[in-house]
């Protein structure tokens, strides 16, 4: 049972999060129109696919969005090159506006061309399957848990496809997810889905600094997540540093060009809090920092919510708060072990912007 | 050499269940296939209905199956009267009407068979096909039908052996004319009932096994190429 409205704009890459059976296929299925929703609206760019109250519902073939499912879904009477035009043949060719040479490239699958999807790995099977749906021109894109049936190697081979997707290719996309790391690493804006309804939905900066996310995912996801500006590199240490009101954010050397904006996870167990500046340490990135607040996790863990400048999130041992004697309004110091930089290109638009 | 030599009789009986046969099938596939994917892929009022009369012919008498084809078809019949009066159609006493009794008794093998391919075929891949902006119509042709392929042709073997084999409904429908209704199994019978006869009935059904071998392994053999074309 879905119950659920969101409104995303001016957002390359939508993301539907949640648990399984959350509800997140049924409503991708239902903007497909594979399922009709016994009542509401879908709307797209002014254009209104569906509409229970004035009886509008665009049948399925006729809606020109892409579809790219979990399970890649070629045909396997067909070769890998008859399954890439099938779409491509029913679009008309004036509202074509995607090559083929172009989109075989980009998804680097002009090898596979003569081939049978039963011969291909699952990683070139989900390429393909993306190559098709592009072909048909499609008004948007539908994405469905597309990484989820691939080991940890083709996952981390495909994700930088979708990201330069996302990125070279203007289609807005709607992507489902369980895991946290590729909304982070491509999302723009998230819609959490718990039981059926939409539990919270914003940018994806907004939205991680949530702690109730905790119980939405099941997984210790706590972390802020900001936009932070790439000031300069060194490349004789092989760092890159990005600027906050409070200094330097050092991570390990990015191929951006400086002044670009990046998204920066830190996750709230790479942080530690010292009451003293440690003298000598591994640790690159260490701030004097405010404790706001703090808050329980479970029994034996603290969440401690630090200002460095930005906010950030520490997760420490219950036992340690008390060791130290932890209070809001305190001033400590903020160890980062270390700060994920994602995929997702910002082109310059950020929710938390204070630079 | 001459015992295996065919009387014209034989050949005539031969001949004329080839044909009949081969009738009997092609008329049977386009509704076959359609009532196959009818009752595999949609639900309705009265489903359960369709699917029965579809299999009447499997649990009926042959005699009682030729029977009501006499009724409804037959010269003063129900159907088989306007028929004639409006199209000059009639299956009485000739090769058309034993391709119907043929195909009758056939039809519920065929549907099965190509049924049960049927709802072996992804949905999810129609469903992809319907994103890809093919309509429900060209999904079908393009997805469904070839995917259903090995079963289509296994139901149509099938379908074709026992078409050969038909006797109660043929000879109850259109009685035993030579040439016109007197296929392998009437001739068989014929000659069974006749003194002198067992020569030409011995290899009448030399004929008759040979015909249905080679069309179980013709069917298995071509299936399975086509299975492991299909799958790539």
């Amino acid at each position: 049972m879905v119950d659920a409205s969101f409104v995303s704009q001016g957002s390359r890459v939508t993301a539907l999060f949640g648990r399984s059976g959350a509800g997140k296929t049924s409503i991708i299925n239902m903007v497909a129109g594979l399922v009709r929703p016994d009542e509401g609206r879908i709307v797209l760019n002014d254009k209104t696919y569906f509409d229970s109250q004035r009886g509008v519902d665009i049948s399925t073939e006729k809606r020109r969005f892409g579809y790219i499912f979990q399970d890649g879904r070629l045909f396997p009477h067909l070769s890998i090159e008859s399954n890439l035009i099938y779409g491509m043949r029913l679009a008309p060719p004036s509202e074509r506006y995607l090559k083929f040479d172009q989109v075989v490239e980009l998804l680097g699958i002009t090898h596979l061309l003569d081939r049978r999807p039963s011969k291909l790995s699952g990683g070139e099977k989900q390429r393909v399957a993306i190559g098709r749906a592009l072909l048909t021109s499609p008004d948007l894109l539908l994405m469905d848990e597309p990484l989820a049936s691939l080991d940890g190697a083709r996952r981390a081979e495909l994700m930088p496809f979708i990201a330069r997707l996302s990125r070279e290719v203007l289609i807005p996309i709607l992507y489902v997810s369980h895991s946290f790391d590729e909304i982070l690493n491509l999302a723009d804006t998230v819609v959490i889905l718990d039981g059926g309804k939409v539990a919270g939905s914003g940018s994806v900066e907004e939205i991680t600094g949530r702690y109730d996310l905790e119980t939405l995912t099941g997984r210790v996801e706590t972390g802020a997540v900001l936009c932070l500006e790439v000031k300069h590199h060194d490349v004789a240490s092989a760092l890159t540093f990005l600027g906050f009101p409070g200094g330097l954010l050092r991570v390990p050397l990015l191929e951006i060009p400086v002044g670009s904006i990046v998204r920066v996870h830190i996750h709230g167990r790479d942080v530690a809090i010292a009451l003293e500046k440690p003298p000598r340490t591994t640790i690159l990135n260490v701030f004097p920092a405010r404790i706001e607040q703090i808050q329980e996790s479970d029994g034996s863990t603290n969440i401690v919510n630090l200002d460095i400048g930005f906010p950030i999130v520490a997760r420490i041992t219950s036992y340690a708060r008390a060791e130290l004697g932890l209070m809001p309004n305190q001033r400590v110091f903020a160890l980062i072990k270390k700060a994920s930089v994602s995929l997702a290109n910002l082109n310059g638009k950020c929710a938390i912007a204070d630079l | 050499m001459g015992f295996l030599e065919l009387s014209p009789f034989e050949t005539e009986a031969l001949r004329l269940s080839l044909w009949v046969s081969v009738w009997a099938v092609a008329g049977s596939l386009p509704p076959g296939i359609f009532l196959a994917w009818l009752l595999a892929r949609k639900r309705f009022l009265g489903k359960f209905i369709l699917d029965g009369l579809v299999h009447l012919p499997l649990v009926l008498p042959p005699v009682v199956m030729g029977y009501i084809l006499l009724v409804l078809l037959g010269r003063k019949g129900v159907l088989g009267a306007w028929l004639y009066d409006v199209f000059g159609i009639t299956f009485a006493f000739n090769w058309k009407g034993a391709a119907v009794a043929s195909a009758v008794m056939a039809f519920p093998l065929l549907v099965r068979a190509v049924r049960l391919s049927v709802e072996g075929v992804d949905q999810g891949l129609e469903a992809a096909a319907r994103t890809l902006g093919a309509s429900p119509a060209r999904v079908f042709f393009t997805i469904t039908l070839p995917l259903t392929l090995p079963g289509v042709l296994t139901g149509t073997v099938l379908a074709f052996a026992r078409s050969l084999s038909e006797f109660g409904a043929t000879i109850t429908f259109v009685s035993n004319i030579p040439g016109e209704t007197r296929t392998l199994p009437l001739a068989l019978y014929t000659l069974t009932q006749v003194p002198g006869g067992e020569e030409g009935a011995f290899r009448l059904c030399v004929i008759s096994v040979i015909l249905a071998m080679t069309a179980l392994i013709a069917s298995e053999l071509l299936s399975r190429r086509l299975a492991s074309k299909i799958r790539g």
